[in-house]
């Protein structure tokens, strides 16, 4: 299977482990993700005000470009990036009139009426691969790792994106329980981290991850799942602040599900990449005998 | 003591508003679900619910000295549990936009020092300042 990928602007460089982990993790799985040829940043925010549509054309020359590629579907595995393109998608698909004013805009481009189809990876590892196929993959289960899946905000809400429902999600749950994982349902999973207020608010930011984390913690996580680097940042970065203020706090890693798929698809670390993440989780996965050979052998090194 | 009259519910400001994204505040009947869901509302001066009821009044001054649509983070909670289906994030942006598109930046990059900037993720930087500049 072949699908068009869009990678966005940060999993080139501060997130290099999801997108390293996830293309090695979907070849695993039969999956080929084949990065545009041509893209540009989406904007990362999708603009609210109706009077403002120059901003829809970023994102929507990205599904132009997927289109004149002759592809019907483009998958992406930045949160943020999946909620602008996914958006902008439906405006131009459900509103002809700012359709008609979008496309007069643009020049070059043929005109695009929402034809592709808009996918978050999860989707396709639930829809296209299929839990059952995925299990039967599986070389290392994450047997004894506590994981709490953290949705945050831009893969669920508002309804119209939402990759799952949007009170009860479900999706990343049953793919930790696929990799074998004990899942750990926690209240705050949807709850914001602060987003962008981490450049001019970062006090505020302290507050929200600490809501998040203590609320993970206190159901027994040892992990916390993302599929947003923006996430990642904030709850890892707050973490020293956290620390600072509270003696007793605990230090908790901040994984990409792509980073625990491919460890249990039996993966080596060039796959995971766990060397890049902001909180090293590899000491907790040793203690749980969830480092294979390559693993250890490449940390010696 | 604010004074309530049809002229100011009539405002060019509640015209503009309205005009750009703010038509869904007319169903709000201040039950405080945005204010109680939302996870800035620490953080701000007029929790979202009293925005809401002060955009509905056309009171512009009370809103443009208020931090509160700054410290928005557009995550959509308020948006998604109001029961009336008010858009309050859209509400915040178009709020935004009104002082944004005089010109007037809230967030100047030249005050991060460099090796915040350096630190940031580019996600960050882009969203911050696709919100919080003109």
């Amino acid at each position: 299977m072949r699908i068009s990928y869009y990678p966005g602007c940060t999993l080139k460089t501060k997130s290099k482990n999801l997108e390293d982990s996830a293309l090695a993790s979907m070849a695993a799985l039969g999956v080929e993700l084949v990065e545009l040829q041509r893209w540009n940043c989406c904007g990362t925010v999708y603009s609210l005000a109706d009077d403002d549509l120059v901003h829809h054309l970023a994102p929507l020359r990205n599904l132009i470009r997927a289109k004149e590629e002759g592809n019907s579907k483009v998958v992406t595995l930045c949160a943020f990036c999946y909620n602008t393109l996914q958006r902008a998608n439906l405006l131009v698909r459900n509103d002809p009139e700012k359709r008609k004013t979008i496309n007069s805009f643009m020049d070059e481009e043929e005109d695009y009426e929402g034809e592709v189809e808009v996918v978050h990876l999860l989707q396709v590892l639930r829809d296209d691969v299929g839990w059952e196929k995925l299990y039967e993959q599986i070389k290392l289960p994450l047997k004894g790792l506590k994981l709490a899946p953290y949705y945050g905000c831009t893969l669920l809400r508002p309804e119209e994106a939402a990759i799952d429902h949007v009170e009860q999600p479900t999706i990343l749950l049953e793919l930790l329980q696929t990799l074998g994982a004990e899942v750990v349902d926690f209240p705050a999973a949807a709850k914001c981290c602060g987003s962008y207020q981490i450049v001019s608010n970062p006090e505020f930011v302290v507050d929200c991850a600490s809501n998040i984390l203590s609320s993970a913690l206190r159901c027994g996580a040892e992990v916390l799942v993302t599929s947003c680097p923006l996430c990642d940042f904030n709850l890892s970065q707050m973490q020293g602040e956290l620390a600072h203020r509270d003696s007793e706090f605990r230090e908790m890693p901040i994984l990409y599900f792509t980073q625990l798929l491919a460890l249990s698809l039996g993966l080596g670390p060039e796959a995971c990449r766990f060397d890049l993440n902001y909180i090293d989780p590899r000491p907790l996965l040793k203690s749980k005998g969830l480092l294979n050979e390559k693993h250890v052998t490449a940390a010696k090194g | 003591m604010i004074t309530i009259s049809s002229k100011k519910r009539r405002s060019e400001f509640a015209e503009k508003l309205k005009e750009i994204g703010g038509e869904s505040m007319s169903l709000c009947y201040q039950c405080g679900q945005c204010s109680a869901t939302c996870p800035m509302s620490f953080a701000m001066d007029i929790p979202p619910r009293q925005i809401i009821h002060l955009v509905q009044l056309g009171l512009e001054q009370e809103i443009a000295t208020s931090k509160t649509m700054w410290v928005c983070a557009s995550c959509f909670e308020c948006s998604a549990r109001c029961p009336r289906g008010v858009d309050i994030a859209k509400i915040m942006e178009v709020l935004r936009l009104m002082t944004l598109r005089k010109s007037i930046d809230h967030v100047k990059l030249s005050d991060i020092p460099q090796d915040r900037l350096a630190e940031l993720p580019q996600i960050a930087l882009v969203s911050c300042l696709r919100k919080l500049t003109a």
